[in-house]
């Protein structure tokens, strides 16, 4: 009612422009817009140069990684790749110290199972807070939020007294991922997600047809978290597969996973740096592949959610 | 009468039980679904915190374990330590060196993405591929690149009839080469925070700057810079939090990972290690719960500041610009 008395004295005291005019301005205005939002071809050719300097390690470590030892001291700087990758990544592979098989696998585990349990406990605790109305859930979102900064890794000591001295843990991938089960982090993105995108009509409408709240989670809830869980599955993949300080500190060469195995290469091989940077490189391709495979959803998820893993 | 008067009232009770049934899922069930994440995180994350400062004023060795008390003996000892300031200031120098580079360049990389380019996606996807990268194997690329004799650095610096810099073996250079590989694994990403945020800035504001004739640059630092604010505030204090406690990028700059001959290129999480887990002089927990604990203070003190001081620059940007 207020809005309809008040909107006819606004006209009274705002004369409307005559229409023609203002429509012919605006497009005018728009155009210029545009116009001046054209990306230059310097535009184009500074991102070239950022893409170029963000490919060029990478190219290097596989200028080197297929090299061999004597082509790194030489004072000309070859190009183009050598012929000796496969040899060089033979010898990572067949290093007894380095475990490259036991490696892979390990990382795939850990990260596989760290991004499951994290997608998992933070879709029900989000759901809860986004969409459920419960005593102190307030105080207990502002406790995740506050927990986000906390820098947890500097809860080694006691971390490695819990787990080496008393579970026995020590070497076990136990231990690298029972302190992952759970991420802050994780759960303010679902909070955030669901609260958006989650109506309340189809929660009401589930619990009105006598489902349980268990089965609404799992018919309404689940299906409405599946696009943000995905990518927070991606993130704490690679988050997990690229962490180093904890599993260094805990495993040790017959178990590793790949960041570690990294480590004892240059131990083992820093005078032969192709051997080492060949390593970079079989260790990076699996999640190269990944990016591929799914790099949009990585920058969509940046994107909406302002992450850092 | 009897019977009938029987099923009414199971009947009634069946729907009693039911609502009580009901009642109880309807309370509960919230707690339920969050309690996973407190019950682990009070495991893994804050205990292991609390029980750091417990640790930290105890005589505690990895072999002996827990001795005498000791009060703020174990401050007293790290706080003394020469090697500790020496970190500290390493830490705060490729912090600073990373830092500031990183968040212009993502701007600058994030003005020129928010354009309307052809193949956005490509572009995006570019900059991010080094995210991919482990630090350990950037750690290892940007080492040899950085040779002191053989590193392709020192090698283009002398075709261009320059010395050669003592990446490794001098504290500067040894930062700016560290601070490098943080860059470049971060950049992009932070550029694309920076992107999504400017894709919010309503366009009328740049209609009405160029109609006042604001051109590109202008018009980048009194509306875009401003309108950014709390990205950029979130985007400070994350690399605060990262960047202080950096330890895979110097950690694995040599071989050796002891920082350097001279503790050149030490930092505040790799003392702490050397002091839990290190090879020589190690398992001494109780000084390295000391040294996280400040670690952990000064983080606290610089996340503050910075929140402080991009408060203050970033309104008074929005100031210039009203």
């Amino acid at each position: 009612m207020t809005a309809t008395t008040e909107r006819p004295t606004s006209a009274v005291l705002v004369p409307p422009r005559p229409p023609a005019p203002v429509r012919r301005s605006r497009a005018s205005r728009r155009g210029r817009a545009l116009a001046s939002n054209k990306p230059s071809a310097l535009g184009y050719a500074f991102l070239v140069v950022v893409i170029l300097g963000s490919l060029f390690p990478l190219y290097w470590s596989f200028l080197i990684g297929s090299g061999d030892s004597s082509s790194i001291n030489r004072q000309d700087i070859d190009w183009l790749p050598g012929g000796n990758f496969l040899s060089n990544a033979a010898k990572v592979i067949n290093d007894p110290s380095v475990n490259f098989w036991r490696a892979l696998a390990n990382s795939l585990i850990v990260s596989t199972t760290v991004a499951a349990s994290v997608v998992t406990f933070s879709t029900l605790a989000g759901y809860a807070f986004a969409k459920l109305r419960f005593r102190g859930s307030k105080p207990m979102l502002i406790f995740v939020i506050a927990t986000m900064a906390v820098p947890t890794q500097l809860g080694i000591v006691p971390l490695f007294i819990a787990m080496s001295q008393w579970l026995g843990l020590s070497g076990n991938l136990l231990a690298v991922i029972l302190p992952a089960l759970v991420s802050a982090f994780g759960v303010f993105w679902m909070t955030q997600y669901l609260s958006q995108s989650l109506p309340d009509e189809l929660i009401e409408a589930a619990r009105v047809d006598g489902a349980s709240m268990i089965r609404t989670f799992w018919h309404v809830g689940v299906p409405a978290a599946r696009p943000a869980a995905a990518m927070l599955a991606l993130f704490i993949f690679i988050a997990t597969w690229t962490n180093f300080f904890w599993p260094f500190i805990i495993l040790d060469s017959s178990n590793p996973t790949l960041p570690v195995a990294l480590s004892l290469l240059q131990s083992n091989f820093f005078i032969d740096y192709s051997i080492v940077l060949a390593g970079v490189i079989l260790s990076t391709i699996p999640l190269l592949v990944l990016f591929v495979v799914a790099g949009k959803q990585l920058v969509s998820g940046i994107m909406q959610g302002a992450v850092k893993g | 009468m009897s019977t009938l008067s029987l099923v009414e009232e199971r009947a009634v009770r069946r729907i009693a039980i039911g609502h009580t049934l009901n009642r109880w899922d309807v309370k509960l069930s919230p707690y339920l679904y969050v309690s996973p994440f407190f019950v682990l995180f009070a495991l893994t994350g804050l205990f292991p915190l609390l029980y750091t400062a417990y640790v930290s004023v105890f005589d505690w060795h990895i072999i002996g374990g827990q001795g005498d008390f000791v009060g703020l003996g174990n401050f007293e000892w790290v706080l003394a330590q020469e090697k500790f300031w020496i970190s500290l200031r390493n830490s705060f120098s490729i912090f600073l060196l990373s830092a500031v580079p990183q968040v212009i360049l993502a701007l600058i990389i994030a003005a020129v993405l928010d354009q309307n380019l052809r193949s956005k996606t490509f572009w995006r996807m570019g900059v991010l591929v080094p995210y991919v990268v482990a630090p350990v194997a950037v750690a290892l690329i940007f080492s040899n690149m950085f040779g002191d004799q053989y590193g392709l650095i020192n090698n283009l610096l002398g075709r261009i009839g320059l010395d050669p810099v003592g990446w490794h073996s001098q504290v500067v250079p040894s930062h700016l080469a560290i601070a490098t590989m943080v860059n470049f694994r971060w950049t992009g990403y932070n550029a694309l925070i920076f992107l999504a945020a400017m894709q919010a800035v309503p366009r009328d504001y740049y209609e009405a700057a160029m109609l006042d004739g604001a051109g590109r640059v202008r018009q980048f630092l009194s509306i875009t810079v401003p309108s950014l604010r709390p990205t950029l505030i979130f985007v400070i204090i994350t690399s605060t939090i990262g960047g202080l406690q950096i330890f895979d990028e110097p950690r694995m700059y040599d071989s050796a990972g002891t920082g350097g001959a001279s503790s050149q290129w030490l930092t505040i999480t790799m003392y702490i290690y050397n002091q839990g887990f290190g090879p020589a002089g190690g398992g001494q927990f109780g000084h390295a719960a000391a040294a996280a604990w400040i670690l952990f203070l000064i983080i606290i003190v610089v996340g503050l500041i910075n929140l402080a001081a991009t408060r203050t620059i970033a309104s008074s940007g929005s100031r210039s610009a009203s």
